[in-house]
């Protein structure tokens, strides 16, 4: 790693896209044997969901711990990953693996996504509307839920016939390898929608890190930015949830390298940079996936190792800040 | 002018605040004094929106606070609380800067950056400009805020107990500079005190609170009496003037 005390933000962040760009080079071309005309537009699609993924699981991340002022949460806490979970059993529980074959994959798609945000969306409102106002008492109630979806999902898991257990385990892990193209329209136009809301907001962020008291004394109103933040973190992750499954793993990774290496609070340059990451995170682990171990692992091993063997060399090196 | 009509706060059957009426002077410093728990730093808390009024109104310069846009109101009236988080990889100056958001949303304008300087000038922390939040002692950082408070250039300052984490020089500095912040810039500051002989050596006007209701004010002459500070502490104090200042003797 390049000493960040002496880089600029903008110069960490210019390495960061130069070698995304390397990566995804890399990843169009090594080993393509065939017709270009295939190969082209089949890894774009995956290189256009990763990209997709990492910026939904940066942005919300970061956001996220902004907005409750800590650096080891992440959205995966309020029980997303949970819900989504929750939904794919009791769709396979009710109507049967060929069931849910035969159903259209927009339908549960938008299924997952409208349960998701309204499920964060009640929650936050009724939190938030109250005389409490304690976003910890809010992430409190996120993990009771959360316990309350996983331990209702492993019971219908326990009951369900084997054959078909199969098939949601299936479903449960994390996948780029077939990505509908339609969806991943969908899905981006969602996003971007999204991020346009956001964008507003971006230099409101930075005051936030200083805290509710602060933050109010500035003229910034507080409770409307935090409640924007949530409804923000609510619509990326679930869209990329439900687009390609359970994958906020990372979110944690990149968000922290991503302070370590910028050093600064300014969200401008932090966002980005935990995006480039998270670029980096997928497109690179991915790689190594395919062609290192030859799908024989899981994408989520590849980029806790080498992330987290990274982070902590960062933390050893003693830059942080 | 800041007036506080029957404000009051309650949590469940406690209250906290009751029933506070009161126009605090326009220009110099007013201190807030009582015994802990006696609703000050909730008052402060509420005329600065900071928290909700379960009854009454605040207005300043005429702004009622729980109406007002918040940005509209940060550039008449700054608040500087006890608590503090320390966000990491923030330096003195960005902490700075950040005082003049409500006006320049965090676009920085160079008249923006030279106000930033003056502060940090204001409040002799040159040296210490570029110096990580989290490295600096605990009187630095009280030093630090108060600059960003006053980077923030508005009418009405309020500071929930600056003096706390400060030694007997710093303290005074503290007050010193404050005192020259309403002299000087013409700025109305409003303190929650716990030390009686600061708030009578600086003070233009007392407040007294006790059990969420304000029993006394008036100039320091009137609040420091043994009558008086008996009503508001349950103590007999001893006031003697010396230097031709009201010290209240209450070591022993």
């Amino acid at each position: 790693m390049p000493d960040t005390k002496r880089l600029h933000p903008l110069h960490v962040l210019l390495i960061l896209a130069v070698l995304a760009a390397g990566l995804i080079a890399a990843f169009m071309t090594i080993g393509a044997k065939g017709r270009w005309d295939f190969i082209l537009p089949f890894r774009g699609t995956k290189v256009l969901t990763m990209v997709l993924v990492a910026y939904a699981v940066a942005v919300s991340t970061v956001l996220f711990q902004t907005a409750s002022q800590n650096r080891i949460l992440t959205p995966a806490i309020m029980g997303f990953d949970a819900l989504f979970i929750l939904i794919q059993t009791a769709l396979i529980f009710s109507i049967g693996a060929a069931g849910v074959a035969n159903l259209s994959p927009y339908l549960v798609f938008a299924l997952e996504v409208l349960a998701m945000v309204l499920f964060s969306s009640i929650l936050y409102r009724w939190l938030f509307s109250g005389t409490s106002r304690s976003l910890h008492l809010l992430i409190l109630v996120g993990i009771v839920f959360g316990v309350f979806f996983r331990s209702l999902s492993g019971f219908m898991q326990r009951i369900i016939d084997p054959n078909e257990f199969v098939v949601l385990q299936d479903r449960l892990f994390a996948s780029f390898n077939s990505i509908d193209g339609e969806l991943l329209a969908i899905s981006s136009t969602v996003i971007i929608a999204a991020s346009l809301v956001g964008w507003r907001f971006l230099r409101g962020f930075d005051v936030l890190s200083l805290g509710r008291d602060a933050a109010i004394g500035l003229g910034v109103d507080h409770d409307r930015v935090v409640t924007v933040v949530l409804l923000l973190v609510a619509v990326l992750v679930s869209v990329s949830t439900a687009l390609v499954g359970p994958v906020t793993f990372f979110g944690l990774l990149v968000a922290n390298l991503a302070y370590q290496i910028v050093g600064s609070h300014k969200h401008r340059f932090i966002l980005p940079a935990a995006v480039l990451l998270a670029i980096n995170c997928l497109v690179g682990g991915q790689l190594i996936l395919e062609r290192i171990f030859a799908f024989d692992t899981a994408l989520s091993i590849v980029i806790d190792f080498v992330g987290g063997l990274l982070f902590l060399a960062l933390l050893m090196k003693g830059a942080a800040r | 002018m800041i007036e506080v009509s029957n404000a009051s706060k309650s949590y469940g059957d406690t209250m906290v605040v009751r029933d506070v009426s009161l126009r605090f002077p326009q220009g110099g410093i007013t201190s807030i004094i009582g015994p802990n728990g006696a609703g000050k730093s909730t008052l402060l808390s509420m005329i600065s929106r900071l928290l909700p009024m379960s009854a009454g109104t605040v207005t300043a310069d005429g702004l009622d606070v729980t109406r007002t846009p918040s940005d509209v109101l940060a550039k008449r009236l700054s608040i500087l609380r006890q608590e503090n988080r320390i966000p990491a990889r923030l330096t003195v100056r960005d902490l700075v800067e950040f005082g003049r958001y409500p006006y320049s949303k965090g676009r920085l304008t160079p008249e923006d950056r030279k106000q930033a300087t003056a502060a940090i000038g204001y409040l002799m922390l040159e040296e210490l400009a570029d110096r990580f939040i989290d490295e600096l002692s605990g009187g630095q950082r009280q030093r630090a805020y108060v600059a960003m408070v006053l980077c923030q250039d508005t009418d009405y300052v309020l500071f929930d107990e600056p003096l706390n984490n400060l030694d007997m020089k710093h303290a005074v500095g503290m007050m010193k500079l404050l005192r020259r912040a309403a002299d000087d810039l013409g700025k109305t500051v409003v303190l929650v005190l716990h030390d009686l002989n600061f708030a009578s050596c600086y003070s233009d006007y007392m407040v007294a609170m006790r059990d969420g209701a304000v029993i006394h004010h008036g100039p320091p002459d009137a609040i420091m009496t043994t009558q008086v500070i008996r009503d508001v502490y349950d103590m007999d104090v001893e006031i003697q003037e010396i230097q031709g200042r009201k010290i209240s003797i209450y070591y022993t």
